[in-house]
């Protein structure tokens, strides 16, 4: 039987059911990010502009990277609580480098170039990331401790390298020829943020590991059934440490966006920024458990996320209340999970 | 069936203090009982004896009030009755000790036993009290456990005196045994028999279970056997022996197929050499330098009870679990070492016990629990190929005859059968040389046993090596050509095919033979 006779004969017997199911779950987010839209745009004239949904898209963007290492880990049934911590590391290792590197041996000081800054700061996050990978995998640490645990240990590390200041010169020196570390977080390309390009990039790159490649199926998998995933000949630890590297990355990509953005890095960036990506990847319809949700989902839960509190700020409603709301959002989110995967735990 | 033996009328001088009439009980589309007579007599030990999936347990469930039946009625001192819950039952008089221990680990002998009676008093619960009727019941079983070990500390054979302790502690009138020496040692089931007789003396009734029937036929007064959820025989125990159990129990079967024949068994594929298997603790050989070959081509059938190490021999012939010892070669290579993708991809799979835990993944389609264990053989570039997974998908599907609307469905929408033949299907088409199967007929009907004996079957013809475990007797005579009984981790016999069941039974250590 050829490809095609099959596709042919599936589409009206089966797709259809799988995708009204998704449909209902990722609509959901997307009705709530609608409904966001049009209430703050009748509420202030200012929030449907171009520009101000630039910006928004900008903000999101770092909910958004976040939220898909986060979604990779969820999916393997685990959680990372360190990615906001990671976040605000890479920010103040990045800031470190930039500040050139003082070789006492040889009275020198080197400047590494950005892109050097950059891919060590990835590398770093990676490398943190796989410390929980190796801790899961091989150690049967629960996740939820082990990136609690990383959690502390980054952020401390942050507080340890900065002293608890701020970097706040991170434009480089043409003399030094380390410039351009804020392209990421102010230059536009066709007008759109880079930041948002990033995001669009990695949301496309990862949707598509996760949809067609065998490593996004084994991280399916893992999530699942772990033991059958096992049974299998899924290598489980590998997968396991790929995701929390992979998450640890991309904490690392949002933290240089962040700091691009405020051309400054604090040691307390990205404080609770591990929760708001959780809840992105909830709203967004995956499941605590494992197993369920998708890369699609999950940006539509930062979008809402990121839409709504900013555009509480906009009509000026007070910080604390915009906690208030986004908790609530997060509940209903998980309240309608459960109820669409038919009683079971979400 | 034969309705003509159902216990209708009451001869005997004992009254019947506990009865189910007609009780039928559903699990969704699996009838567990189909319509069951049961009658307990006062002070008089009744044993329930049938093979795994008769419905013993669920029978004893519904007496207990774990369960709700389907339909029929519970008869308790000649009045209908409807326990809420096993609380209700119990304060009715009806106990029972589980197959599987209900106790909590953590907490002491003596907690669990008042577990949710605890003695109370305005200052609090009265530990000394407790303690006090404590050392009482297992002095009574004559047990010497401090009542202030943690369960955990215990041996599994004190832990089950320990559960008896429990349901004795209560002042039950009716007592459900289901299987409670099946960790005890010779010694310790001397004194659960003098309980038992002590027991009946003070007018306790007594259900007894147990897969032991020499040792249950010891005891008991009464014999009632279940097939397939029908009542299929009862008989005092003075009209009864061994032989008659078995001839009930096992009933003329289904017909699972035969042994393959009409060719000649390739060369050995897997040579298991002297492997030891320890649990947890690292104390207990569950599987005791144990050894077999089986040749392509060759269908090997392992019997055994319930703890004789089937399952962790196999697990660990799968990689799940490390031998401590021992070799394992797979054509003639040492495996021993290899991770469970190697040993897949070496060409040996194993198909689990418990499908739901270790068979499927519940959250993805029917297609891709079928693809998962050869999805790096369908990467073409970066990703899987469609086209190509799609082929693979549907040649699974039609070899194994797993009957789904569409790939595309979730896992859950299939049946028991058809679920353990995507199971199979996975694995069988990893193009394994030798598959294990850990009870490929639990849980599924009849046809579906069938069917998969006949793929067994097939595989065989050409030229898989087939080693396959079952608790069931019947399912031994069916396509293997050889059997092998394990008891205690060890091989205990070996047979043709033409063995009768009686001698299976009798080396599993079901029924000793004195």
């Amino acid at each position: 039987m050829s490809s095609t006779d099959v596709s042919k004969m599936n589409p009206t017997a089966a797709k259809p059911k799988i995708n009204i199911a998704g449909l209902l779950i990722e609509g959901r987010a997307f009705g709530a990010l609608l409904v966001i839209i049009i209430f703050f745009s009748l509420m202030s004239p200012n929030y449907l502009t171009i520009s101000n949904l630039l910006i928004m898209s900008s903000h999101v963007a770092i909910y958004g990277i976040l939220a898909i290492g986060m979604l990779l880990v969820i999916l393997t049934g685990g959680i990372d609580l360190s990615v906001g911590s990671v976040l605000g590391l890479a920010g103040i290792i990045a800031g470190f480098l930039m500040q050139g590197i003082t070789i006492n041996a040889f009275g020198v000081i080197l400047y590494p170039p950005v892109w050097a800054v950059t891919v060590m700061t990835l590398a770093f996050g990676a490398f943190l990331g796989s410390i929980t990978g190796v801790l899961v995998a091989y150690l049967r640490v629960p996740s939820f401790v082990a990136t609690l645990g990383i959690l502390y240990v980054a952020r401390g590390i942050a507080l340890l390298i900065t002293n608890g200041l701020t970097y706040n010169n991170l434009g480089g020196n043409e003399t030094y020829g380390n410039t351009g570390f804020d392209w990421l977080g102010f230059n536009r390309l066709f007008g759109i943020p880079v930041s948002v390009i990033i995001l669009a990039l990695l949301a496309a790159v990862f949707g598509i590991i996760l949809a067609r490649s065998a490593f996004g199926r084994w991280i399916y998998a893992t999530g699942g059934n772990q033991r059958a995933a096992e049974l299998s000949g899924v290598p489980v630890p590998f997968v396991h440490i790929c995701v929390y590297a992979l998450s640890g990355m991309l904490a690392s990509v949002a933290g240089l966006v962040l700091s691009s953005q405020l051309t400054s890095a604090g040691p307390t960036a990205g404080f609770t920024y591990e929760m708001i990506a959780i809840a992105a990847v909830v709203i967004g319809g995956a499941s605590l458990n494992g197993g369920r949700g998708n890369v699609r989902g999950t940006m539509l839960g930062a979008f809402v996320i990121g839409f709504l509190s900013d555009g509480l700020v906009i009509i000026g409603v007070s910080a604390y209340w915009q906690t208030v709301f986004t908790g609530a959002v997060i509940v209903l989110a998980v309240l309608l999970n459960s109820l669409q995967y038919g009683g079971k735990r979400f | 069936m034969d309705t003509s033996i159902l216990p209708v009328s009451e001869p005997e001088t004992s009254e019947i203090v506990l009865s189910a009439r007609n009780v039928a009980k559903t699990f969704g589309s699996i009838q567990a009982l189909k319509g069951v007579n049961f009658d307990v007599r006062r002070g008089q030990v009744t044993a329930l004896f049938g093979e795994n999936g008769a419905g013993k347990s669920t029978l004893m469930k519904i007496l207990s009030g774990v369960y709700k039946p389907t339909s029929g009625t519970i008869i308790l001192d000649g009045e209908p009755i409807e326990f809420d819950s096993s609380t209700d039952a119990r304060n009715h008089g009806i106990s029972i000790i589980h197959q599987e221990l209900s106790l909590a680990p953590n907490m002491t002998v003596r907690d669990n036993i008042f577990m949710g009676r605890e003695i109370r008093t305005m200052k609090g619960v009265d530990f000394a009290e407790e303690e006090r009727q404590c050392r009482l019941l297992l002095a009574e079983l004559e047990e010497n456990i401090d009542p202030k070990t943690k369960v955990e500390d215990l041996r599994l054979g004190q832990q089950q005196i320990v559960e008896i302790a429990r349901a004795l502690s209560v002042n039950s009138r009716i007592l459900i045994m289901d299987e409670p020496t099946s960790a005890l040692s010779a010694s310790e089931v001397e004194v659960l028999f003098k309980v038992i007789r002590d027991l009946k003396s003070r007018g306790v009734s007594i259900v007894y279970i147990s897969h032991h029937l020499e040792e249950a036929l010891q005891i008991t007064d009464h014999a009632v056997v279940l097939r397939d959820g029908n009542m299929t025989a009862y008989a005092p125990r003075g009209d009864i022996d061994l032989e008659w159990i078995v001839r009930h129990m096992v009933g003329e079967h289904f017909n699972l197929g035969a042994p393959p024949t009409g060719y000649e068994f390739g060369d050995i594929v897997l040579k298991v050499g002297e492997v030891t298997v320890v649990d947890a603790t690292g104390n207990q050989k569950l599987v005791d330098e144990l050894s077999l070959d089986v040749r392509a081509g060759e269908i090997v059938c392992i019997y055994g009870l319930m703890g004789a190490g089937r399952t962790e021999l196999l697990e660990c012939l799968a990689g799940r679990l490390v031998a401590r010892h021992g070799q394992v070669h797979l054509n003639g290579r040492d495996i021993t070492r290899a991770s469970i993708a190697e040993r897949i991809a070496e060409g040996l799979v194993l198909v689990p016990e418990d499908r739901q835990r270790d068979g499927l993944v519940q959250t993805m389609t029917i297609g891709q629990n079928l693809s998962l264990a050869s999805l790096l053989r369908l990467v073409r570039g970066l990703f899987t190929s469609r086209r190509l997974e799609r082929e693979h998908v549907d040649n699974a599907i039609r070899r194994t005859t797993v009957k789904a609307g569409s790939p595309d469905h979730l896992i859950g929408s299939l049946s028991g059968g058809n679920q353990q033949k995507v199971v199979i299907g996975k694995m069988w088409s990893t193009n394994p040389k030798a598959i294990l199967l850990d009870e490929p007929s639990r849980g599924i009907d009849i046809g579906a046993k069938a069917e998969v004996f006949r793929l067994l079957a097939e595989g065989a013809r050409e030229g898989l090596a087939v080693l396959y475990t079952t608790s069931e007797v019947g399912e031994c005579l069916s396509v293997a050509h050889r059997i092998i009984v394990m008891h205690k981790g060890k091989i205990s016999a070996e047979f043709g095919s033409d063995v009768t069941k009686a001698r299976i039974m009798a080396a599993s250590g079901e029924a000793v033979v004195h």
